[in-house]
């Protein structure tokens, strides 16, 4: 594992937190995602060896919690709501829209590798439905005509780069 | 009259029939002492409890009882004590008796929720019982009998999950059977402390795993395949071999160690297809090792030996080296810790007669901690108790690997004990050496000193001695016979023969009764009714019993005159040392 | 009769201009006091005032906060654990998101008084992961209380230590569920454990006792002690005091949170008078009142029965509108009060695919631990999205029906109730309209109408 000091630094100061070093595991997969952007394959076994447990254990944990993903993902993460509320109105049209402004599909990186586009379970503000989470930012109300506007944001920020 | 139940015990009420259990027995344990069977997956016996299949659900009730008073509540129809039943389902496997319980197992609310769980467990089920092994000794298939719907209400997709995975050396698993109980997984952690087995994904989806590298490679991972409720995980050398009901079950002893797991040898016309652990709580629980599965196989093996001349002629040829030998301390007898007690009772009655040295060679290797002990004897105190030695054999120095190291426990087993011999045989006062199935060669002493010597032997395979012996009697293995083990807690337990041996091999017991019979000029009897009447009489451990009074789980005899002995086992399942021992695993 | 005012207790600041969520703007609103007070009384104290006030948990079930205080184990001399439930993931809900971004010293406040009365020395915020900038805010609050000496070694200059960690969850639903929290704050799975012997007050947090409250229950707790159980009494309705927030969402003209004594509005009054009403056009078809799992509700359908009012029973003959929102109302017609998510649809919406997608949402987030949940759950999953995307049959209202009735009152824990209900009260409330599904699918979908699934 290559993690930065900083992520190092707090994985250290986490497990502090716990009379029992397994709890800490949600806590370090966050950092270790933060940092390297998913989780590769080695984090079971780094996590355990640091957590005194089984690799196994780990995984059982990473495959159990949907935030956690074992493979790359765009520079963007887009998770748009698809639970009822959001759906009643209009969610499923949001996200299509995304998929079509980056020609791409839920689950997949977008060509480019801009934006991953994942439909999720309630992002609990459903009295602004429907709600679109980018990357940490939840965006509110977003019909299709504010998923274009949030879209070309993203693709003009990514121009910039 | 009758007596109060003990304090330990509460009386419940099961399906209307009052029973005290000791307490913190739950109720499936409960209703199985009043044979009522609480069908399961999940729970087993000897696991922590997850009740996560919702099998065992049962309605379950209290006595009511007056708020002010204290007092019960009597129904004024029927006179009885009024029930406050729960109305939801409880499960058997997590709830303990308590005083007063009531539990109904074939209410309609009961059948409902058994019959919700088979449909839901077969849903997403492939039902490929005719290419299952598990069929036949199927939970799934034994429960769905009970409360199965018969036929198939759901019309989606089965959810698609791996097929054919190799866990490991000795265990495939087929996700699409997987039930999700989590026996497996508890196994490896709690009992196996191997912790590789997991669920990944949630839900329906969730699925069980190897850890990605690792592989189920413990010295019992065959008893996840055992307590697997259904076709999941399966032997992959049973696999596909034989339908299990066609398979005859016999009791025998795991005969690796001195724990003596009790095991079944499953058969059919005379040869074997598997063995599977046999329940002693007090002993090996459910469990044994892989180990001790693979030991059937030499059963048929090339190198058995069989006789191509009369056992008589044998028995003749023998009697004339024992007449030629006649002097005190000219033949030397080699018994073994592997011979049963009844052999090891003739063996010492021949040496006897020939006025013999006796001598075991001993085995020693790590012990586990769990199933598998330092003494890789299974009878040493078998020897001890009969009288055949009178102090343990010394624990070999030389380290020749021994050919039974199969399975997991690669450590190597240091086989010994047998300096006396060799230095009697270099001091020329040995001519003969009788060896009950003992390689000599194996066991120390050199090509030369073999040279020296007209060997006797007795055994089932061909080796070193057998290939030097003058003579040599074909005998059976475990398998073929019936005896009986003293194991490390001097617990005398039985095994009984499963398949017929090959032709022209003999039963010990006749060999050695025929031997002792040449010997001393009288008759000696072989039948294990007429030597225990030898027994009983003669060796005061045993004076009060008889092989057919020894129970399937065994017999714990006095073990008092040998407690100040150095045994070499460590620390073992159901088993601690005495202070005084020198444990070689701890 | 015109809709109450509404009372924001728990709200006071939200949405307040100017008010910001750092410990400055919290103090200089009266900020700490009462923890300061509270750590120079009694804890029996503390909690008697909780027991008084009647205090019902607001993270769903509802049950009686001090009853649950008082299950606690304080006998065993192992350390007694808090957590706070802020895991909001019940579909409708989204009150405590609110709380904790801009009120955290709020939830902080109440929550070391909570731990004061329990003797409490380590407590856990368990935070959604979908709000990450929650947990950073909560984070930072609580570092800023540590540093003013509210939260950590010595609280209020007292001899009384107590610190809180935030700890956040990676979108699992079940750790809503508190001992599925329990576990998922061990590090593991988050499967819900066996009640019994798992019970949080006795075996909780590394099978220490633990309390485990919500957001919300918590902000109560402090207006309580600062009040008086007695006081708070006088809030809301006998048995359902206090107030409530309902967070109401889908087709109304004006969704969002409100605040209001409970018991003392209705159904009708929040969404016809305080929310707008339907949208342009429309009417109102069905209302969830408790957060997706509660049962549905139809407007027009009929309830009739006898109610305590004081010591009398009186008869009520309500329609959905007449309803009052609250736990003991909404539980005798046969839904719940949950944690005051209220989903509205309106005549745009098809029944069918409206459970489609409530299903959905069940089946992801079932753990898989137990037989009817697990497999109960998918397979109603599969029906319905069969029935919306593929062949739908007269014949599966009832196998839906059947299906569901298999699952509530046999699993670990009430998951199996939450999962099953919509399909209940769906096909109770509205069989015609799946068993016409087959037709209707074939027609036009009404002008407005939105993919649900």
């Amino acid at each position: 594992m290559n993690l930065k000091p900083a992520t190092l630094h707090s994985i250290d100061e986490v497990i502090t937190h716990y009379p029992v070093k397994r709890s800490a595991t949600l806590p370090l997969l966050h950092l270790i995602q933060e940092d390297v952007g998913y989780l590769p394959p080695e984090t079971c076994e780094w996590v355990a060896a640091k957590l005194e447990l089984q690799p196994i254990n780990v995984l059982e944990v990473i495959t159990f919690y949907p935030m956690f993903r074992q493979k790359p993902i765009g520079r963007r993460h887009i998770k748009v709501c698809r639970t009822l509320s959001c759906a009643l109105l209009g969610g499923y049209k949001t996200c299509e829209q995304f998929e079509k402004e980056f020609n791409t599909h839920r689950g997949e990186v977008s060509p480019g590798g801009e934006v991953t586009i994942d439909f999720v379970e309630c992002l609990a503000s459903c009295g602004t439905a429907p709600v679109v989470l980018i990357d940490d930012d939840l965006h509110e109300k977003v019909d299709c005509a504010k998923a274009k506007q949030l879209s070309d944001q993203i693709k003009a920020e990514a121009k910039k780069r | 009259m009758i007596a109060p139940p003990k304090p330990d015990l509460v009386t419940v009420n099961i399906d209307g029939r009052e029973i005290a259990v000791p307490k913190g027995t739950n109720v499936i344990e409960a209703a199985r002492l009043v044979n009522v069977d609480v069908p399961h997956y999940c729970y087993h016996p000897k696991l922590t409890i997850v009740g996560n299949c919702r099998m065992c659900l049962i309605e379950m009730g209290m006595p009511a009882v007056d708020p002010a008073t204290k007092a019960p509540i009597i129904d004024p129809v029927t006179g009885k004590p009024k029930i406050n039943w729960i109305p939801r389902p409880q499960i058997g496997c997590g709830t303990n008796v308590s005083p007063g319980l009531h539990v109904k197992t074939t209410s309609p609310m009961v059948k409902d929720a058994r019959e919700g769980v088979m449909e839901f467990l077969l849903i997403n089920h492939p039902l490929d019982c005719p290419i299952c092994d598990q069929a036949g000794e199927c939970k799934l298939q034994e429960q769905s009998t009970g409360y199965g719907r018969g036929y198939s209400r759901f019309v989606e997709q089965k959810n698609v999950k791996p097929k054919r995975t190799q866990l490991g050396p000795r265990v495939t698993l087929d996700d699409e059977r997987c039930i999700l109980c989590s026996r497996c997984i508890r196994f490896s952690k709690e009992i196996a402390k191997d912790d590789v087995l997991g669920f990944v994904d949630r839900g329906s989806y969730s699925t069980l795993t190897c850890f990605p590298g690792k592989q189920l490679a413990n010295n019992y991972s065959l008893n996840t395949v055992d307590i697997c409720p259904v076709g999941a995980l399966t032997s992959t050398d049973f696999r596909f071999k034989m339908r299990v009901w066609f398979l005859k079950q016999t009791n025998s002893i795991d005969t690796e160690t001195s724990v003596g797991a009790n095991t079944v040898v499953w058969s059919r016309e005379g040869q074997i297809y598997r063995l599977t652990p046999r329940r002693n709580d007090d002993v090996n629980d459910t469990w044994m090792p892989d180990s001790g599965r693979e030991l059937f196989k030499a059963v048929m093996a090339a190198d058995r030996l069989v006789a191509t001349t009369h056992l008589d002629a044998l028995v003749a040829q023998a009697a004339e080296l024992f007449k030629m030998n006649a002097s005190a301390g000219a033949i030397a007898v080699v018994g073994s810790g592997r011979s049963s007690v009844e052999e090891q009772f003739l063996t010492k009655k021949l040496a006897a007669a020939l006025k013999a040295s006796t001598q075991l060679v001993s085995r020693v290797g790590q012990g586990d901690q769990l199933l598998i002990s330092a003494d890789r004897n299974p009878n040493v105190r078998g020897a001890l108790v009969t009288g055949l030695i009178s102090k343990l054999p010394k624990v070999g120095d030389a380290t020749p690997l021994s050919r039974s190291t199969k399975g997991a426990v690669a450590a190597p087993i240091r086989t010994g004990g047998l300096t006396d011999l060799a230095a009697s045989i270099d001091a020329g006062k040995v001519k003969v050496v009788v060896s009950i199935g003992e390689d000599l060669i194996a066991a120390g002493l050199t090509a030369a000193q073999l040279a020296n010597v007209s060997v006797v032997y007795l055994g089932t395979h061909a080796n070193a001695t057998s290939a030097a012996a003058k003579i040599v009697f074909p005998t059976l293995s475990v398998f073929e016979k019936n005896g009986t083990f003293v194991n490390q807690q001097f617990r005398l337990q039985k095994f009984a023969k499963a398949v017929p041996g090959p032709q022209g091999a003999t039963d010990d017991l006749i060999v050695l009764a025929k031997l002792t019979a040449a010997a001393s000029s009288a008759p000696m009897a072989s039948d294990l009714g007429s030597l225990w009447t030898l027994i009983s009489a003669e060796v005061p451990a045993f004076a009060m019993t008889s092989y057919a009074q020894v129970p399937e789980t065994g017999l714990l005899i006095d073990a008092t005159p040998f407690a100040a002995l150095p045994f070499v086992e460590g620390e073992t399942l159901h088993f601690k040392p005495a202070a005084a021992a020198v444990a070689l695993d701890s | 009769m015109a809709a109450p005012a509404q009372r924001r207790i728990i709200f006071q600041h939200i949405d307040e201009p100017g008010y910001s969520n750092d410990l400055a703007c919290y103090v200089r609103n009266g900020g700490y006091e009462v923890l300061k007070k509270s750590v120079t009384r009694p804890p029996a104290e503390l909690i008697d005032e909780v027991k008084k006030s009647g205090l019902r948990g607001r993270g769903g079930a509802g049950f009686p906060c001090g009853v649950k205080w008082g299950l606690v184990d304080r006998k065993s001399g192992k350390p007694i654990y808090l957590i706070v439930n802020a895991d909001e993931s019940e579909p409708g809900t989204f009150k405590d998101r609110y709380i904790m971004h801009q009120d955290p010293h709020q939830l902080i406040e109440g929550t070391m008084i909570s731990c004061f009365a329990n003797n409490v020395k380590q407590a856990y915020i368990y935070i959604r992961g979908e709000m990450p900038h929650g947990a950073r805010i909560l984070e930072r609050a609580i570092a800023e209380a540590r540093a003013a000496g509210f939260v950590g070694k010595n609280i209020c200059g007292t001899t009384y230590s107590c610190d809180i960690f935030v700890h956040r969850g990676a979108g699992a639903y079940i750790c809503g569920e508190e001992t599925g929290l329990i576990e998922s704050l061990e590090g593991k799975r988050a499967n819900p454990r066996i009640k019994p012997p798992y019970f949080p007050a006795v075996l909780g947090l590394y099978q220490c006792p633990t309390i485990v409250n919500n957001v919300e229950t918590l902000c109560h707790v402090k207006y309580i002690v600062e009040h008086g159980g007695d006081a708070f009494t006088k809030v809301g309705t006998p048995n359902n005091t206090g107030t409530r927030i309902f967070c109401v969402s889908g087709h109304v003209q004006r969704p969002g949170y409100y605040e209001f004594e409970a018991g003392k509005i209705t159904m009708g009054q929040l969404l016809y008078e305080v929310c707008g009403g339907p949208l342009p056009g429309r009417t109102f078809k069905a209302v969830i009142p408790g957060g997706s799992s509660a049962k549905i509700l139809r407007f027009g359908e009929r309830f009739k029965g006898k109610r305590k009012v004081g010591a009398e029973m009186v008869d009520y003959d309500w329609g959905v509108e007449d309803v009052p929102m609250d736990f003991d109302s909404l539980g005798m017609i046969g839904t719940m009060g949950g944690s005051g998510g209220v989903i509205v649809m309106d005549d745009t919406v098809n029944m069918v695919e409206a459970l489609a997608n409530i299903n959905a949402f069940y089946s992801h987030e079932s753990c898989g631990q137990c037989t009817p949940c697990r497999e109960g759950s998918l397979w109603m999953k599969k029906i319905t999205t069969r029935m919306v995307h593929g062949q739908a049959r007269n014949e599966d209202a009832a196998l839906l029906k059947s299906v569901a009735d298999q699952i509530p009152g046999r699993t670990i824990c009430a998951f199996g109730e939450a999962c099953s209900w919509p399909t209940q009260s769906f096909i109770a409330k509205f069989g015609d309209e799946f068993k016409q599904y087959p037709e209707t699918k074939k027609a036009a979908k009404p002008v407005g109408a939105h993919e649900l699934v």
